[in-house]
């Protein structure tokens, strides 16, 4: 049934309170069950085999020695994991990613997996397996590998988006181009032009919690997986075409997430552990150590930016243009074309062209990162529009404000924008107290401004009645930021009864419908749709139930505050039935009350943010602090406001690690030189101040509470924001993300030494 | 009705920034522009979708088209 999404405008009891989080205690006293917390009878340890190589074909592998340890169950290779994907490129990029077919295609690839009774006999076997390599020259930089001596990885890619098509392959997988207009003569108007390039370094996700699953498959075909995951149903759909299993005799569980943001929307050892559990026909439990999350999950892309902006002594942007270049690792993605769609979403330029470049090198297969792609991109305009600014002697938001993409702004992707929160975010920004608070000696500060689109999907739910009126609402998108608590206050609010009468479960694949991964910021969107329809579809059987009760038509019925109520002369003195009442009596009028609904939930709102950072820069070590920072972001509705917060800050502090240490470092062999927390430095508390929040309101008309996803946008701003800020402090302006001491260091010393030789002329 | 492609989709169109095309749904839409352009089955494969008038369609085909709207066919996006 088709049921009206538009915004109503409706007035909320439950929603937008501050209830406590229901999943807090179970977390804070380690009741909590992650991916590592499952156990069955007899099951093994599976560990993985990895590529010591950044590129090499595998010769012979000679497990021999080790299938005779005692102890040991299974042992498999690519020749266990046979190619089933029928001709789906991206399909057979997956199950070669999982497990590398004749080659290895970077530091950490895996090569053979074994499941054993211990892990001291899984680790000792793991050694006996002899691998020869022959080792093959390999590329890491993206630059380097669009260059054309550069290493060919695969003789199949051609790259796509060009016209005529190349004959040779090449490292270039597709190019995409995104714009409107036309630049030249917009860059003809200008009265400044500036060009400058950037270049980011590859981050992680960093989740605390390591890719981790319990597989257990049957010789009758059926399956079971435990798992760690944003998306239960995705991994069941790719596993079970890998594995050559039945969709429906696959059951997958996810478990409690400790963290995710992309790295968990595609699968990496888990079929990895069914092959191996099928071979074994024992349940196998694999756990990625921090070293193999590193090397071979999937990070986001390096990059390499051209940016060049014009624009008119009033501030009017009149042409821009972006270059990017985007490594996806060793298979073909998506990363430079999202860039291109996302780069100057915040403006309305009405002369723009977006050119990407999706590279692969001899790195682990990308992976989405929270609002994947925006960050980078934002970071070389938001950089670019304050310099810009300055050469014009305009104030860095009026610039902004100036040229702000309002409703009915032409996107870079092309459609016209709705009604949309950035002109909002910058006014506010504008008038925050932050933004008059003094400075001092070494202290800038900066902003910026950044974008997501926000997505909706697949979705379905069940809501429940119990016979004592709680109810229990099973949904099939994962908690990864407190959807369980939001997505109960919805049912709540619909019904008319109160939060903690709610349950909210995550269910596992064969208890619903397939739902999407929990990825675009779509958790409370899509699921927050289902549950109002669900709610409303379990309120139409309440009110044939209590018109049964009550002896009159069903349409003499009326749901009002949590309570059915006959309406009409002749029944004005019938009481009242509440849910309560309603749900008691439910076995002798009509069996369980249930409410049911499945939903594509199209038209997400786009998020928009704007941030202010302040930064004081050690001029003797390089060390930037952020003093303070303050997030504006539109959230369409908060449901809780407390979780939306929470997403918010989350994801600048993301942000403010990669602007400030996080990085992939390759040595001229190709291996990675910090696959460990300890030398890939993410942000803890002491490195943070509290980071302020401001939740702005401007509802998406394409959902009845007017939701618009809240959980990645405020990504993209950071590395803009902190880049501006250091060039406030310092006069320095940072090319190279991340701008940790060493590079912010360096770039002091520069600029001192051309100080230097101009003032000796 | 005016169709405009987006990026790597006019590759698929033969390089058109616009087609024009007769729909009054996306499934209609979709039929009719791979029966005229074969090579689009591609990137309908790779995923796509439909932005109506500024709102994006990435999955409900039964979605209808009003008369005189605006539409962009576009690459369809993942998120973190």
């Amino acid at each position: 049934m088709a049921h009206d999404n538009s915004y109503t405008g409706q007035k909320f009891e439950v929603v937008g309170n501050r209830f406590i989080r229901p999943d807090g205690v179970d977390k804070v006293t380690g009741k909590a069950r992650y991916g590592a917390d499952a156990s069955a009878p007899g099951q093994l340890v599976g560990l993985v085999l990895r590529s010591p190589h950044a590129h090499a074909t595998i010769k012979k592998i000679d497990a021999s020695k080790a299938e005779k340890l005692p102890g040991v169950k299974a042992i498999i290779t690519a020749e266990d994991l046979p190619d089933l994907t029928g001709g789906d490129r991206g399909m057979a990029d997956i199950l070669e990613n999982c497990m590398a077919r004749g080659r290895a295609l970077y530091d950490g690839h895996a090569v053979a997996a074994v499941a054993a009774v211990d892990a001291q006999t899984a680790r000792q076997a793991l050694k006996l397996i002899k691998v020869s390599y022959k080792k093959l020259p390999h590329v890491t930089d993206v630059d380097k590998a669009m260059k054309p001596n550069a290493p060919v990885i695969h003789d199949w890619i051609i790259t796509g988006g060009v016209d005529p098509k190349p004959a040779k392959p090449s490292n270039i997988a597709n190019r995409t181009q995104m714009g409107h207009g036309d630049v030249e003569t917009g860059f003809a108007e200008a009265d400044v032009i500036i060009e400058r390039s950037y270049k980011t370094e590859q981050t992680h996700q960093g989740y605390i919690e390591p890719h981790a699953c319990l597989a257990s498959v049957n010789p009758d075909g059926t399956a079971e997986l435990w798992v760690t995951t944003q998306g239960p149903f995705t991994y069941r759909t790719v596993c079970a075409t890998l594995l050559g299993l039945d969709i429906a005799k696959l059951k997958v569980t996810s478990s409690e997430i400790g963290g995710g943001f992309g790295g968990k929307t595609h699968v990496w050892t888990e079929p990895v552990a069914l092959a191996l559990s099928r071979k074994a026909n024992r349940p196998v439990k694999l756990v990625m150590t921090r070293d193999e999350v590193f090397r071979a999950s999937g990070p986001t892309a390096s990059t390499s930016i051209d940016i060049k902006i014009g624009a008119t002594k009033k501030g009017v942007i009149t042409a821009a243009t972006l270059e990017l270049r985007y490594q996806g690792g060793a298979f073909p993605g998506i990363w430079a074309m999202l860039a291109c769609m996302t780069g100057f979403a915040c403006y309305d330029i009405k002369n723009q062209r977006s050119v990407g470049w999706d590279v692969i090198v001899n790195r682990p297969k990308v992976a989405a990162y929270r609002a994947p792609s925006a960050p980078m991109a934002a970071y070389a305009v938001e950089s670019t529009m304050d310099i810009v600014a300055q050469e014009i002697g305009m104030d860095a938001v009026d610039f902004r404000l100036k040229n702000v993409a309002k409703e009915g702004a032409q996107a870079p992707y092309g459609p016209l924008y709705g009604p949309i929160g950035i002109e909002a975010a910058l006014k506010a920004v504008k008038k925050h107290p932050q933004m008059r608070a003094k400075l001092k000696k070494n202290q800038g500060r900066g902003i910026a401004c950044g974008f997501w689109f926000n997505i909706g999907g697949q979705t379905c739910v069940d809501l429940n009645v119990g016979t004592d009126g709680t109810v229990s609402l099973a949904v099939g998108t994962v908690d990864v930021g407190g959807a369980r608590s939001s997505l109960g206050m919805i049912a709540a609010e619909e019904l008319g009864i109160s939060y903690d009468e709610v349950k909210v479960h995550v269910a596992d694949t064969a208890s619903l419908g397939h739902n999407d991964t929990t990825e675009g910021s779509r958790g409370t969107f899509s699921s927050g749709m289902a549950a109002i329809f669900a709610a409303r579809d379990a309120i139409e059987v309440l009110k044939g139930r209590a018109a049964k009760m009550l002896d009159v038509p069903v349409d003499a019925i009326v749901w009002e505050n949590g309570q059915a109520k006959a309406v009409g002369k002749q029944h004005g003195n019938l009481p009242k039935l509440s849910l309560k009442e309603i749900a008691a009596k439910s076995p002798n009028t009509g069996g369980p009350i249930a409410g049911h609904n499945e939903v594509v939930a199209d038209g997400a709102g786009m998020g928009f943010a704007c941030h202010i950072c302040d930064v004081e820069v050690d001029p003797e070590t390089g060390l930037t602090k952020i003093l303070r920072y303050t997030v504006v972001q539109d959230a369409g509705k908060a449901i809780h406001p407390d979780y939306v917060e929470g997403q918010f800050q989350g994801a600048a502090a993301q942000g403010i690690g990669w602007a400030l240490n996080e990085e992939y470092v390759y040595g001229d062999d190709g291996r990675l030189q910090n696959p460990g927390f300890l030398d890939y430095r993410i942000p803890v508390c002491s490195d943070l101040p509290f980071i302020d929040t401001k939740i702005l309101e401007i509802p998406n008309p394409n959902h009845p509470y007017g939701i618009r996803g809240v959980g990645e946008t405020s990504i993209v701003p950071p590395l803009g924001a902190i880049g501006n800020a250091i060039a406030d402090a310092t006069g320095v302006r940072m090319n190279h993300v991340p701008m940790s001491p060493i590079r912010v260091l360096e770039a002091l010393d520069q600029a001192a030494t051309l100080e230097d030789q101009v003032s000796a002329g | 009705m005016q169709v405009s492609l987006n990026g790597a989709l006019r590759s698929g169109a033969g390089g058109a920034a616009s087609i024009e095309i007769e729909a009054a749904t996306i499934r209609e839409l979709l039929t009719k522009v791979v029966e005229r352009y074969p090579d689009m089955s591609e990137y309908l494969d790779r995923g796509i979708a439909v932005a109506i008038d500024g709102v994006v369609f990435r999955d409900d085909w039964n979605q209808s088209i009003p008369q005189g709207a605006e539409v962009f066919l576009m690459p369809r996006i993942e998120g973190g």
